[in-house]
């Protein structure tokens, strides 16, 4: 039996009529078509799908998204504005902090999640909020770089103090 | 991958929780945050033909102190443990399980009364839960009771709650006493997360030094979490020198039943018991020292 869901994704809001074992990340790219999303191992271990749920980094593979319903949903798609790339995202840009770029969106949406929690942290605790999030080209070095180069900028901007997108930044 | 086709519910009252848990034909699971239902429903290790998302009962979620102690909801999160100032004051042993649990996203959504319901024997905290002498209160349509930890698990993935019965809090006693100490730790599965072991150690000083009390509890060695009653009996009342805790941590995985995988051997897991419980209780006896709860 389908059951209705209203959920509010990068500010937008959708209502839907969804099959209760539908996932969250299915929901995100199969019926509202944001791709950016990634599946990737689909076990809960690699954190490609992560995305914001209230403001809280979560793997979407293991959210039903009948759960998700009334929530507040953040994907990469929300992360730049008005064509300008987000602190973070130039980031790991500018460090590298991606080879094949197939986990970036789920490193990014967990690095928007710490840097909320923690906009100064250090390397080490960097590692240990990323320890979700696999990456299998990059040894890692230049994604926590790019962490720590985006919170610096960000710390420095007025414009996005949090460093959370408007959405998340309601909660 | 998904799950199985299933009727979902999610009731914003226990009452009416409780009325969907009975009378129904096939398997009905009651669905906390999600963070080892699901996974193992989309691998079809698991089944329900009914989930009761117990997710949006305001009642079953939240920490308050209670005198001596510290009462947390079923639907607590990790992340709200961890976010909370009188959990790590009061019982910091739980933030120093808690800290350790999954990873960040996991922690986002994972609940303290899911985990234990699940009883993973690779769960970090069982180990705790033993080692704080905490009390779990389950509701069922006949009532409410409180199950001591000690007779929560009853064996691998099991629990005494009954059929149609929902854990519905947490009960641990405060720790922030003087002279007691704490910490857990805890050998990590490289690629889960899950304790391959993990040891809870609480040690209260008498007045001269040595020990008045001291609970340890270990998890992921054995099919359940148990008491390391050998251990605790051999540190009662002794100077708490580097010997003495190596000679009662060698205690440490009498009558577990320890399990066996290709990552660890049993006998590795038995050696790691003994290694974990020796540098837990010295960690804790250093806090012990150091300052109350600390």
């Amino acid at each position: 039996m389908r059951q209705a869901i209203h959920v509010t994704v990068n500010g937008a809001e959708h209502g839907y009529e969804v099959e209760p074992r539908l996932l969250l990340v299915h929901f995100l790219r199969d019926v509202l078509g944001l791709t950016g999303t990634h599946i990737g191992c689909d076990t809960g271990q690699c954190g490609a799908c992560t995305v914001l749920l209230d403001g809280r980094a979560v793997k979407s593979c293991m959210v039903l998204a009948v759960q998700a319903d009334g929530a507040k949903i953040s994907t990469v798609e929300g992360l730049a504005t008005k064509g300008e790339l987000h602190p973070i995202q130039q980031a790991f840009w500018e460090k590298h902090g991606l080879q094949c770029g197939f986990c970036t969106p789920g490193v990014m949406m967990a690095t928007v999640c710490l840097l909320a929690d923690n906009p100064t942290p250090t390397d080490e605790q960097i590692r240990e909020q990323l320890e979700g999030n696999l990456c299998r080209c990059t040894g890692y070095q230049n994604i926590v770089a790019a962490v720590r180069t985006a919170g610096e900028r960000m710390r420095a901007s007025a414009a996005a103090p949090a460093g959370v997108p408007a959405q998340a930044r309601a909660e | 991958m998904y799950p199985a086709e299933f009727d979902y519910h999610a009731p914003t009252a226990l009452a009416d929780a409780l009325h969907l848990l009975q009378g129904h034909d096939g398997t009905v699971k009651v669905l906390a945050g999600g963070q080892s239902l699901l996974p193992l429903m989309k691998l079809r290790l698991a089944d329900a033909s009914t989930l009761v998302d117990i997710g949006r009962i305001a009642e079953l979620r939240g920490i308050r102190e209670d005198g001596d102690a510290v009462v947390i909801g079923a639907t607590t999160t990790y992340r709200d443990i961890l976010d909370s100032a009188v959990v790590g004051r009061r019982v910091p042993l739980l933030v120093d399980t808690v800290r350790q649990i999954g990873d960040m996203q996991v922690r986002s959504r994972g609940t303290i009364g899911g985990s234990l319901a699940h009883a993973d024997p690779g769960g970090d905290l069982p180990a705790t839960i033993l080692a704080v002498d905490a009390q779990m209160t389950a509701a069922g349509s006949g009532g409410t009771r409180t199950i001591a930890a000690r007779d929560f698990f009853t064996g691998m993935l099991t629990t005494s709650l009954n059929e149609g019965e929902v854990l519905t809090s947490v009960r641990l006693p405060a720790l922030d006493q003087a002279r007691t100490g704490s910490a857990y730790l805890k050998h990590r599965h490289p690629a889960s997360g899950y304790a391959v072991v993990g040891v809870a150690a609480i040690v209260r000083l008498a007045a001269d030094g040595t020990c008045q009390e001291a609970r340890v509890g270990v998890t992921g060695a054995g099919s359940q979490a148990m008491r390391a009653g050998g251990v605790e009996s051999a540190l009662q009342g002794k100077a708490l020198d580097d010997a003495t805790l190596a000679d009662a941590a060698s205690h440490a995985a009498e009558g577990l039943d320890l399990l066996s995988d290709p990552y660890a051997s049993a006998e590795f897991r038995g050696h790691l018991a003994q290694v974990l419980t020796r540098r837990a209780l010295a960690a804790a006896v250093a806090r012990a020292r150091g300052g109350p709860g600390a």
